[in-house]
Formats: structure tokens, C-alpha cells, sequence
């Protein structure tokens, strides 16, 4: 087993009285792409925002048990959400750049985490993380055009070097090609690929096969029993194992798609 | 088979096999005579509506055009319809929007964040929210009593613009905050999703984009509600907002009064020259209003953004 | 969440997976029962029926690819087409063994000596015969059997060795015969190679159903430990 970036531990969440996801136990591989797959409505978004508590910006949301991260629960009292979502950043299921210019959209994020640089230093950071995105070419003309002008592919790239910009170590990605065409899908897995050099991938994604294709590891979610509608990771494997000769039988019903 | 009006449709073989008979009987004339009838009763609905209207309109412009003189504007009230104008009332109604907008828009759109982003979701709050939406529903002259009370009586303002001022915020106070928080909820969760997630505490989130977001909005709703002030006649009256100034306005504690007043005064004198400086009177009144509906909307269109 | 359109395709494969491994079957025992009676007609008709054999292979493995790239079937479901696409081109190769037989018989023409062994008919039918169950154990997903079937190899290896005795015997015994001999020699070991490759069958069908990969028999590993003295035949085919 590789080094771990994220250890989850009985990691539950609730929703008010509603207990989302139930009792996860699971390490998070470092510099590896994992993906989370699962039916609808089990949970897996929920896990995801857990790992970098934007959970807690839902009203009545709670969380019990540990994400252990770089040595610290990120759960801990002491801990501030605000330095965890900077160190975890995450990328949305619908691309969601501000109505500001591309470049501003990138300088937002540095500035407000106490950016240190000069001028030339921002200028430099902005073309590092649009150049670590593989939007550089496609925008370094326009920078101060609206990041709404862009594609819907190029926004959500535009997003992740958003988030690449403030040099996370863990970056979370909830369905970040669901509203995609498939070639704009397949740039972003092909970053994906890329950039697991150097972060550590969690992608929550609806699509197996996008599962298959990118992930080194996969985790898959179940509700906890008949009726239940608590969601768990039932079964944690190289993806390779995942979808060639799962363990669990209710893993290799929903991968081959004979799920319910 | 073919309809009525000649076209085939392919209904023949829709019949259901039970009885056979056809499924559908599409009878089109007799629905596309119904949708013709009600769409008559509309149309004289709303063209009633505008014949009132214009008839006010045209009224309001034969009595009043010939009085839109320059003397209308540089006069003081006065005994004679021929030397009277203005001026006193036009005076005071630019000194309370402009009063009244810069006492209620941190007011009002510090509250309306506030209650948007920041207080928590709890019984309190929401006991909070419904009153102030109740609020805005209240009549004036409700406001008015209550400026009488507390400003006029009560802090000794007397019946200064200071007083009508601190009146007419508290009217429009909640057509703000109501309109503000609608301008916040629709800069959609993603965004703010966006920002917290690179590690934007709320103030920043707020500061920067919610509210820069929001601004065109939030201003819309800023004019729409100093429109419904600069009309208000009610509260004033109840607070004592005198009609016959005749000197110009030197500081808030002055006396003063507004357009709305000085022309409710003139229709209510026998003279038929007074009848007439009402109706210019109402034109500057109209042509005020209209020049800020107009702000408003070439501000909404100017910072409106589509997500 | 179904899988209609897969389930029914799927079973299609299945079905003609059967229908290929049947028209297999019958080439073995056709052309060994053709080599006992030395009827020449019947060996042309075996050999025309192989280009059958052949053309169905090639469909069934055009649909399964079709299959992979349409419906892109994971887990168990593709492990059961990586198996039919392996097994197919197995039965294709028993096929050739069977062609083969028939074409040493044609080639053999009228010579007489020595007599066909009857032991070749009894290696063809043990073939026909674990081909047939090692198929139905595929498609009833029944890995007991497609366990078991492997260590009836070493029936048919028995008997080849027995062949192979008593050819060499024949040789010694009058050195003109030599090829004759040969030709039955070849005959006799392939049979022997398509009992091999239904062990190879099983094999698939165990990795199709559990996963697994595993060796279940190398016979030439064997039988070159017992007889380590022993040459290997090569096929002409």
C-alpha cells in the first residue's frame, strides 16, 4: 500500500437526525487518483465534502469521527476550515468561475490567502497555475476577458487552476465533468492524470467507465442494508481489481450495471 | 381522415379497441373560439386600465403644461396662484431622498447581508425575517403616528426634515432589506461554494463577490423604494410637514415640505388657477419618478449578470 | 439498472459458443471414425466443413467485440467475453486438429500397413467427449467441472503413449513402414493437443467465473518427465 493522504476514520456525517454517510474507514492513497462510485442518493458527495469540511456550510450538518490529515484530525477543535479548504481544494460538479476576468479569477484566491508576491510574482503564479491546468495557450491572449466567456470545458479548467493556484495538497473533484461533451471530459481526465504528479485526486463520479479510465484506486458506496439510507464504502480496491474481479458481490452488480 | 380546415391527421387508426370507437374527438374550432373569447376579455381589461390612465395623463397636461414656467421652481408658495411655485416643496424633497437614501441604504442593506449570510438559520431569525417582510406591508401613516411619537415628540426633532427623514427610512427600511436579501439569493450558491472552498473566509466571500454581484439588484430595489418614498404624502402629514415655507431650507432641523404635500394644498384651494399649478406641480412630481424608474432600470440592465 | 440488451446478448454468444464447440465436437469424432474406416469421402467432407468452423469463429468474435466496445462490460461480464474470445479461437485450433487427421487420411491414400490404432478413435471420442462437457460447464458456470475435466487428461495422454509404443514397435519391426507410421504418429498427437486445449477451456472458465488464473495442466511437462527419451512430434499442420 502506498503513503496515505487522508485517513478516514468512523467517519460518519448526519444530516440533522439523518445519518448520510455511516461509519467509513478508509486511507486515501497519496499522489493517487481514488475515485468514489456508488448509486444515487448514497452518499458520495456527501463523503467528498466531508474531507474538506464544506459539509459544515449546511445548515444542521454533523460529522463524527476523524480525517486525518498530514498528522492532524482536520476535525480538531483547534483546526480552522478555513486553512483546511485552502490545503483541500475542491472542484465542483458545474464548472463555476466568478464573473470576473480569467485572470482575476486566479489572483482572487492568492490575495485572500495572504499572497506575498509582487506585480510580476502574481503574473507569474496566474501563468503557472493556467499553465498547470493546460489552459495557458487557450486564454493567455485573453486574461482580462470574463471567465464566463470561456467553454464550459475550459471553465472547469479554469476552476481547477483556480484551485491549483494556491498549491493545495489534496484536491477533491465532485462529478467535475458530468456537465461536460466527451471530448472536453476527456481533457480533464487527461489533467487529471497529469497533475496526480504532484496532488493527491479524490473524483466523485457518476460514470464508471470515467471510474475505470482515470482512477488508481476505487472506493465504492452502498446504502448499508435493505430499506437503509445510510450510505458506507463497502469495498476499497485498485481500481483494476474494482472493475476486473470485485470482492463484493453488490460492487460487481453495480459496475457490470445490474444494480437494483 | 382530414379536419376541418383541410389537414390530414392520423387519427383513423387511434380508436380504442375495446369499443372502437375513436379516442379523440379534437373539436379545434370550438377551442380555438374559447382561447379568441378570453383573449378579448383581457385585452379590454388592460385597455381599460390605460384609458384611465391616459385620460389623467391628458388632463394633467392640458391644466398644467401652460404653469411649467421657470417661476415655478424659484417661487415660494403663495396667496396668488400667478406668484405662487414650487420651490420650498422641491427643496424638501430632494433633501429627504437624498437624506433618506443615505441614512437607509447602509441601514437597510447591512441588515439585509446580515440576515442573508450571516445570522444563523433559527426561530429567532425567522421571527425576524416574517416581521420585517410584515413591515413592508404596513400602511404609512402607521409610520407616521410612530414618527410623531418618537421623533417629532419623543427625541424633540419637532417637526424638522431631520424628523421626516428618520420617518421615511423607517418606511422604506423594509422594501431595503426585502429587496437587498432577494438580490442576495440570487447570486447562486456555486459561487459561494467557489469562494469558501479556496479557503475565503464568509466576510470575504460576502465582500467580494455576493454583494459586488448583487449590486445592481440591490440598487434596483434602492431607487424603487426612494420612488415610493418621494410620493409618500401620509407620514408626513401625520408629522407635521408644514405646507406654506417661504424661505429655502438651511440645515435638518428646518421646517420643511414636499412636493406631494404643496400639491395636495393646491387642489384643495377653491381657485381655479391652483387647480392648474397642481396639475404642473403633478407633472414634476411625474417627470421626478420617472427620471429614477429609469435609473433604476439602466442600472439593473448595466449590472446584471447571467451565470 | 438493468442490463437487458447485455443479458440477451450474452446469451447469444453463449448459444453460439455451443453451436461452435457442437460442430467441433462432431469434426473430431467425424474424422477420426472417417481414419478408422479409411473413407476418404468422408475426410473431404470434414476438411470442407472446417472452412464452417472458421467462419463462424470469426463471427462469434466479431460480435463479442462489438459487444466490448457498445456495451462496455466490466468485472464478471468481461471476463466472460475475454473468456469466449479465447475459447472461440481454441475450438477454431481443435477444429484444425480434426482438418488435420482428415487430411492425413487423404494424404495416406490406399496403404494398408500398419492398421489404424483403435486407440485414435478412443482418444477422439475421450476429446469429443470432455470438449462437450468442458462447454456445458462454461455456460452453466459450473466450476467443479471445469476443475475436474483437466485430470482426464492424462487418460488421453495414456493412450497416445500407448500409440506411440506400439507404432514405434511397428517400426522397428519392419523399417519400411516408417511413414506410415509417421503419418499415424501425427494423427495420434493431434488428438492428443486438442484434449490439451480443452484443458485450456477449463481453464477460462474458471477465470471467468472466479477470477482466477491459474495452470491447470501442462501434459508435454509431464510426459517429458516420464519419458525423458522421448522426441516430440511435430504436427505438419
Amino acid at each position: 500500500m502506498e503513503p496515505v493522504a487522508l485517513e478516514l476514520r468512523n467517519l460518519s456525517v448526519y444530516y440533522g437526525a439523518f445519518l448520510a454517510v455511516k461509519d467509513v474507514n478508509l486511507a486515501i492513497p497519496r499522489h493517487q487518483i481514488t475515485a468514489i462510485i456508488g448509486p444515487s442518493g448514497v452518499g458520495k458527495s456527501t463523503l467528498l465534502r466531508a474531507l474538506n469540511r464544506m459539509n459544515e456550510l449546511v445548515p444542521g450538518c454533523r460529522t463524527e469521527g476523524e480525517v486525518l490529515f498530514d498528522g492532524m484530525n482536520i476535525y480538531d477543535p483547534r483546526v480552522d476550515p478555513v486553512e483546511v479548504r485552502r490545503r483541500i481544494g475542491m472542484v465542483f460538479q458545474k464548472p463555476n468561475p466568478f464573473p470576473k476576468s480569467i485572470y482575476e479569477n486566479i489572483a482572487w484566491g492568492l490575495r485572500i490567502n495572504g499572497f506575498r508576491g509582487n506585480r510580476a510574482q502574481m503574473d507569474e503564479a496566474v501563468e503557472g497555475a493556467l499553465r498547470a491546468a493546460a489552459l495557458w495557450d487557450e486564454v493567455k491572449d485573453k486574461l482580462h476577458q470574463s471567465g464566463l466567456s470561456l467553454s464550459g470545458g475550459q471553465q472547469q479548467r479554469l476552476c481547477i487552476a483556480r484551485v491549483i493556484a494556491l498549491q493545495p495538497e489534496v484536491i477533491l473533484l465532485d462529478e467535475p465533468a458530468s456537465a461536460l461533451d466527451p471530448i472536453a471530459t476527456l481533457k480533464i481526465e487527461e489533467l487529471m492524470r497529469e497533475l496526480k504528479r504532484d496532488y493527491t485526486i479524490v473524483i466523485v463520479t457518476h460514470n464508471m467507465q470515467q471510474a475505470a479510465r482515470v482512477s488508481d484506486y476505487t472506493a465504492m458506496m452502498m446504502l448499508t442494508g435493505e430499506g437503509e439510507r445510510s450510505g458506507t464504502v463497502i469495498e476499497f480496491d485498485r481500481t483494476k481489481t474494482i472493475f476486473t474481479n470485485p470482492r463484493d458481490k453488490r460492487t460487481e452488480d453495480y459496475v457490470t450495471g445490474r444494480f437494483g | 381522415m382530414t379536419t376541418d380546415d383541410g389537414r390530414r391527421t392520423t387519427d383513423d387508426r387511434r380508436r380504442t379497441p375495446q369499443y372502437g370507437i375513436r379516442m379523440f374527438e379534437p373539436n379545434l374550432e370550438r377551442r380555438k373560439a374559447l382561447g379568441v373569447v378570453w383573449e378579448g376579455v383581457a385585452l379590454l381589461a388592460i385597455l381599460l386600465g390605460i384609458a384611465m390612465l391616459l385620460t389623467l395623463l391628458v388632463k394633467v397636461f392640458v391644466d398644467g403644461l401652460p404653469h411649467l414656467r421657470p417661476q415655478l421652481f424659484t417661487e415660494f408658495p403663495s396667496r396668488f396662484p400667478d406668484q405662487a411655485g414650487l420651490r420650498s416643496a422641491l427643496q424638501g424633497s430632494i433633501w429627504l431622498m437624498v437624506l433618506t437614501a443615505l441614512l437607509s441604504f447602509p441601514l437597510g442593506v447591512g441588515a439585509g447581508i446580515y440576515l442573508e449570510e450571516f445570522a444563523p438559520k433559527n426561530a429567532l431569525t425567522r421571527f425576524i425575517e416574517i416581521n420585517v417582510a410584515n413591515l413592508a406591508g404596513v400602511p404609512s401613516i402607521i409610520y407616521g403616528l410612530l414618527g410623531l411619537g418618537l421623533f417629532v415628540r419623543g427625541l424633540g426633532l419637532g417637526r424638522s426634515l431631520l424628523a421626516g427623514v428618520l420617518t421615511m427610512t423607517l418606511v422604506i427600511l423594509p422594501v431595503i432589506i426585502v429587496s437587498t436579501r432577494e438580490a442576495l439569493r440570487a447570486v447562486p450558491a456555486s459561487i459561494r461554494e467557489a469562494a469558501l472552498a479556496l479557503g475565503a473566509s464568509r466576510w470575504e466571500m460576502v465582500r467580494d463577490h455576493v454583494l459586488v454581484y448583487s449590486m445592481g439588484g440591490i440598487l434596483t430595489g434602492m431607487i424603487l423604494a426612494l420612488s415610493r418614498a418621494i410620493g409618500e404624502t401620509a407620514p408626513l402629514i401625520t408629522i407635521g410637514a408644514l405646507t406654506y415655507i417661504a424661505f429655502d431650507l438651511r440645515g435638518p432641523l428646518d421646517i420643511f415640505t414636499v412636493l406631494p404635500i404643496q400639491i395636495f394644498n393646491w387642489v384643495s384651494m377653491p381657485q381655479a388657477a391652483f387647480q392648474r399649478l397642481a396639475a404642473a406641480g403633478i407633472i414634476v412630481l411625474l417627470a421626478l419618478l420617472l427620471t429614477m424608474n429609469a435609473l433604476a432600470i439602466w442600472l439593473r440592465n448595466r449590472l446584471q449578470r447571467r451565470w | 439498472m438493468t442490463r437487458k440488451i447485455l443479458d440477451q446478448q450474452l446469451r447469444e454468444v453463449k448459444e453460439k459458443l455451443l453451436i461452435l464447440g457442437n460442430m467441433v465436437e462432431r469434426a473430431l469424432l467425424e474424422s477420426a471414425e472417417a481414419f478408422r474406416r479409411r473413407d476418404l469421402e468422408a475426410s473431404r467432407r470434414v476438411v470442407e466443413k472446417d472452412r464452417e468452423i472458421n467462419d463462424r469463429r470469426f463471427a462469434l468474435e466479431a460480435l463479442t467485440i462489438g459487444l466490448i466496445a457498445t456495451q462496455q462490460p466490466v468485472a464478471g461480464d468481461l471476463r466472460l467475453l475475454a473468456a469466449v474470445l479465447e475459447i472461440a479461437g481454441e475450438l477454431e485450433r481443435i477444429g484444425d486438429y480434426a482438418k488435420g487427421i482428415a487430411i492425413i487420411n487423404i494424404r495416406m491414400g490406399d496403404s494398408p500397413q500398419p492398421p489404424v490404432p483403435a486407440e485414435i478413435a478412443m482418444m477422439s471420442q475421450k476429446a469429443a467427449d470432455m470438449l462437450h462437457r468442458a462447454l456445458l460447464a462454461f455456460v452453466n458456470r459450473d466450476t467443479e467441472a471445469a476443475r475436474a475435466i483437466p485430470q482426464e487428461d492424462d487418460e488421453v495422454d495414456a493412450l497416445y503413449l500407448r500409440i506411440y509404443r506400439d507404432l514405434m514397435g511397428a517400426v522397428i519391426r519392419d523399417p519400411s513402414a516408417i511413414e506410415q507410421v509417421n503419418w499415424l504418429l501425427w494423427a495420434a498427437h493431434n488428438l492428443e493437443r486438442a484434449a490439451d486445449r480443452v484443458t485450456n477451456i477449463c481453464e477460462r472458465t474458471v477465470y471467468a467465473i472466479t477470477g482466477e488464473m491459474t495452470e491447470m495442466d501442462a501434459t508435454w511437462d509431464e510426459l517429458e518427465r516420464e519419458d525423458s527419451g522421448l522426441p516430440r512430434p511435430r504436427s505438419p499442420f
